[in-house]
């Protein structure tokens, strides 16, 4: 009985700390490995027109609820920010890819560090397309 | 047995619950309320070179107070902020009377920081005519500088006074008055 006691108590304690905790390399080096993190958060688009892309990506933000922060056509970026009582950044880049496509990278980061779900980058992507009239295309 | 279920039963809750999915997490899905919310934030000017509505875009945000942060015109974006008091005089009164007389300390709303950013672009097949998107957010800061609000604004009034006084800033722009 004691001793089950015991294990509840250091259940309770240690699994919700275990859950989220991050020391200070692995808040500066993510524990995910770069290249699947890199396959969620971008997809290619058939067009060489980095601004036509990247204003498709600040309408697509302001239609998600998003004020854009700042904008460089030069670097290719786009960040803006979502409060709703909660507080979402996000940075989308622009580069060329090939002869005839576009990679749009997005990451995006919330108070407690970057959001590490595959759906909310998915649901970007999908209203991206709708933006562009274009398919966005997995990155193989 | 029974025991030994619900410890299993308490052992996934609580990991479920050490890292529970946050609600910005579908904050990229796009709401069925976005057309609306488009509709409100959009204006359409026509026979208008892009330099010249972002000149009179800037105007506006000037005359509402507004500092600009940040532009990028081959993008057609503008970012400004102010920041302005809070505090509904009325209840910042009480507020103090209490403070003085009862000896009770409350936070209330004393600062807020609007940013609005603006975005114009070409619209497609047609020469001279932008559409241009403006939006509202603010944060809002208590008398123990702690974060009491943080939203976008959406009150239709908002925007149509903004886009009412951006219809006068292009025109009186044109005129190059």
């Amino acid at each position: 009985m004691k001793i089950e006691k015991l294990i509840l108590l250091l259940l309770i304690a240690g699994i919700p700390a275990s859950g989220c905790a991050t020391g200070p390399r692995q808040a500066l080096f993510e524990s995910q490995s770069a290249v699947q993190q890199r396959s969620y958060q971008s997809r290619t688009f058939d067009t060489t027109n980095k601004q036509q892309v990247l204003r498709s990506i600040m309408a697509t933000l302001q239609d998600l609820g998003f004020v854009i922060d700042e904008a460089d056509a030069t670097l290719g970026s786009v960040s803006a920010t979502k409060l709703d009582n909660f507080e979402l950044r996000v940075t989308a880049t622009v580069r060329p890819r090939g002869e005839t496509e576009s990679l749009v990278r997005v990451n995006a980061t919330n108070r407690n560090g970057p959001i590490t779900n595959p759906v909310t980058y998915q649901d970007f992507f999908v209203a991206l397309g709708k933006a562009m009239f274009l398919t966005a295309q997995q990155v193989d | 047995m029974a025991r030994s279920t619900t410890l299993g039963l308490l052992l996934v809750i609580l990991t479920v619950a050490g890292c529970q999915a946050a609600p910005e997490e579908r904050a990229m899905k796009l709401p069925a309320s976005s057309l609306d919310i488009r509709q409100l934030q959009t204006r359409r000017f026509a026979e208008i070179d892009e330099a010249t509505l972002l000149a009179a875009s800037a105007g506006v945000l000037q005359d509402l107070g507004f500092n600009i942060d940040e532009s990028e015109v081959e993008l057609g974006l503008i970012v400004a902020s102010k920041r302005q008091s809070a505090g509904d005089p009325s209840v910042e009164r009480f507020m103090q009377l209490l403070e003085i007389f009862a000896d009770v300390e409350i936070a209330v709303d004393k600062e807020q920081r609007i940013r609005a950013s603006l975005v114009s672009w070409p619209r497609r097949g047609v020469d001279n005519e932008y559409i241009v998107r403006v939006t509202f957010q603010r944060v809002v800061w208590n008398t123990e500088n702690d974060i009491t609000k943080r939203q976008t604004l959406d009150d239709p009034i908002l925007y149509q006074e903004f886009f009412d006084r951006l219809s006068k800033s292009v025109f009186l722009e044109a005129q190059a008055l």
